[in-house]
């Protein structure tokens, strides 16, 4: 397992915000205030982590067993809607400290396309001699070969890691938005026009981690 | 339907409310899809089929849904639609659904969607609904579809895939890159609420001078 390449990618190289435009609305939506940038990314990154823990599982041994793939979109979301309702319960319960501020960023963590993509990121198939995790299973006497581009123990740090990347990028976007939103600009380009500029020429510094890897 | 109405959802559709620039919506598939031309018209077709019929089998169930689960029912609707679109374009277009890759499946949390059948279709009739899905699938199309003929002639010197000049003599391989797809993102909504505004300030002009003629013309004539 190469923990230190998925580490370096999922933090730099391919940062979900930056490089691959995934959970780009709460990316421009919540980054007004560090504090509430952090809430959500925190969100974002628990949310992340057991997402993978548990699609990569029903994908690898319920759905491509039993040839179901295509029901992989339906099948996904509702376990990622679900979740974040059981995180919202738990929450609740148990730390109401926490519960109360995180409040509204969890439930629209549901809608947040980084969620849903990296669920299809960690379930993706690979070739036989590129898996890096294969296993055969009998299922209604036939046998079922099964590669995977990830294994589990991958699939759950690339959650990790990829929802750390997101709340780096939102983070330092937040930081730099302090500034920039009082900045004397032009009426039209005041609001999102100004935010994506800052986004613009953070992607451009993300975009020299690439050439290092 | 009264023609005022139908004009009134295809004006909010493509401009006052354009998802795209004035909204802000749906802004991952914008970013990522704008680096060629026909794949955002592809995308823009794709939402335009979800969104319609989303709209139309959420304004049919609006009655019947209980209110504090509809966002996970909505949800499974807009999956089911989405599931359709990309098996059929797996079947038929395997090209655009491979340029189009994990974005294809993210439109099932694309905000538009989500957010018309939440503010529209969830109380409006079905015609509507239609109408609405329509006009906002044409706006996003078309928003799509400028931003990226703009990254793609700068970009890759080429228009809908055809190309244009040699692209090793003159192009910016900047439009092709992530920060460039923020940059003329960003640009374009600014271009657009500059022009929105300055409409909208004439159309406000010409109203206020249509209201006071008759009165003009009324004390002339008292004048007289």
């Amino acid at each position: 397992m190469d923990v230190l390449g998925i580490i370096f990618s999922a933090l730099f190289a391919n940062n979900f915000v930056l490089a691959q435009f995934l959970g780009i609305c709460p990316f421009l939506g919540v980054s007004k205030k560090p504090g509430s940038a952090l809430g959500m990314g925190l969100a974002v990154t628990a949310v992340m982590v057991i997402t993978c823990a548990v699609t990569y599982p029903i994908y690898t041994f319920v759905l491509l067993p039993l040839g179901l793939k295509y029901l992989n979109i339906i099948v996904f979301i509702l376990v990622i809607a679900s979740l974040v309702q059981m995180l919202e319960m738990i929450l609740k319960k148990f730390t109401p400290g926490l519960y109360s501020s995180l409040g509204i960023y969890l439930p629209l963590v549901t809608t947040n396309c980084a969620i849903l993509g990296i669920a299809k990121l960690v379930t993706a198939e690979a070739a036989a001699g590129l898996a890096n995790f294969s296993t055969n299973m009998v299922v209604f006497g036939k046998l079922v070969k099964i590669n995977m581009a990830m294994s589990f123990g991958e699939a759950v740090l690339s959650g990790l890691f990829y929802g750390l990347g997101f709340t780096l990028a939102i983070v330092l976007l937040s930081g730099l938005r302090q500034k920039v939103d009082r900045l004397n600009v032009a009426k039209s380009l005041r609001g999102f026009p100004m935010t994506m500029i800052t986004a613009c020429f953070m992607a451009m510094a993300f975009y020299v981690f690439t050439l290092i890897g | 339907m009264k023609k005022e109405r139908f004009s009134q959802i295809a004006l909010d559709g493509l401009v006052r409310q354009n998802p795209t620039f004035r909204l802000v919506l749906g802004t991952c598939p914008t970013l990522a899809i704008t680096i060629s031309a026909i794949n955002s018209f592809g995308m823009g077709m794709a939402v335009l089929f979800v969104l319609v019929c989303s709209n139309v089998i959420i304004s049919l169930l609006r009655n019947v849904i209980p209110d504090r689960v509809r966002i996970p029912c909505f949800i499974v609707i807009i999956a089911t639609f989405v599931t359709i679109v990309s098996m059929f374009m797996e079947a038929f277009l395997p090209d655009l659904f491979n340029s189009l890759g994990v974005f294809l499946a993210l439109i099932v949390v694309n905000c538009i969607i989500l957010g018309r059948a939440e503010s529209f279709a969830s109380h409006n009739p079905v015609g509507a609904s239609a109408l609405d899905g329509l006009f906002m699938g044409l706006g996003f199309t078309v928003s799509v579809t400028l931003i990226a003929i703009v990254r793609e002639l700068l970009g890759s010197a080429s228009f809908f895939g055809i190309e244009l000049w040699d692209a090793s003599k003159f192009s910016i391989k900047f439009f092709t890159s992530s920060a460039g797809a923020f940059l003329t993102y960003g640009l374009f909504i600014a271009i657009f609420n500059v022009c929105y505004n300055a409409v909208e300030r004439k159309l406000k002009h010409n109203r206020a001078h249509k209201m006071l003629k008759p009165v003009t013309a009324e004390t002339a004539k008292e004048a007289e």
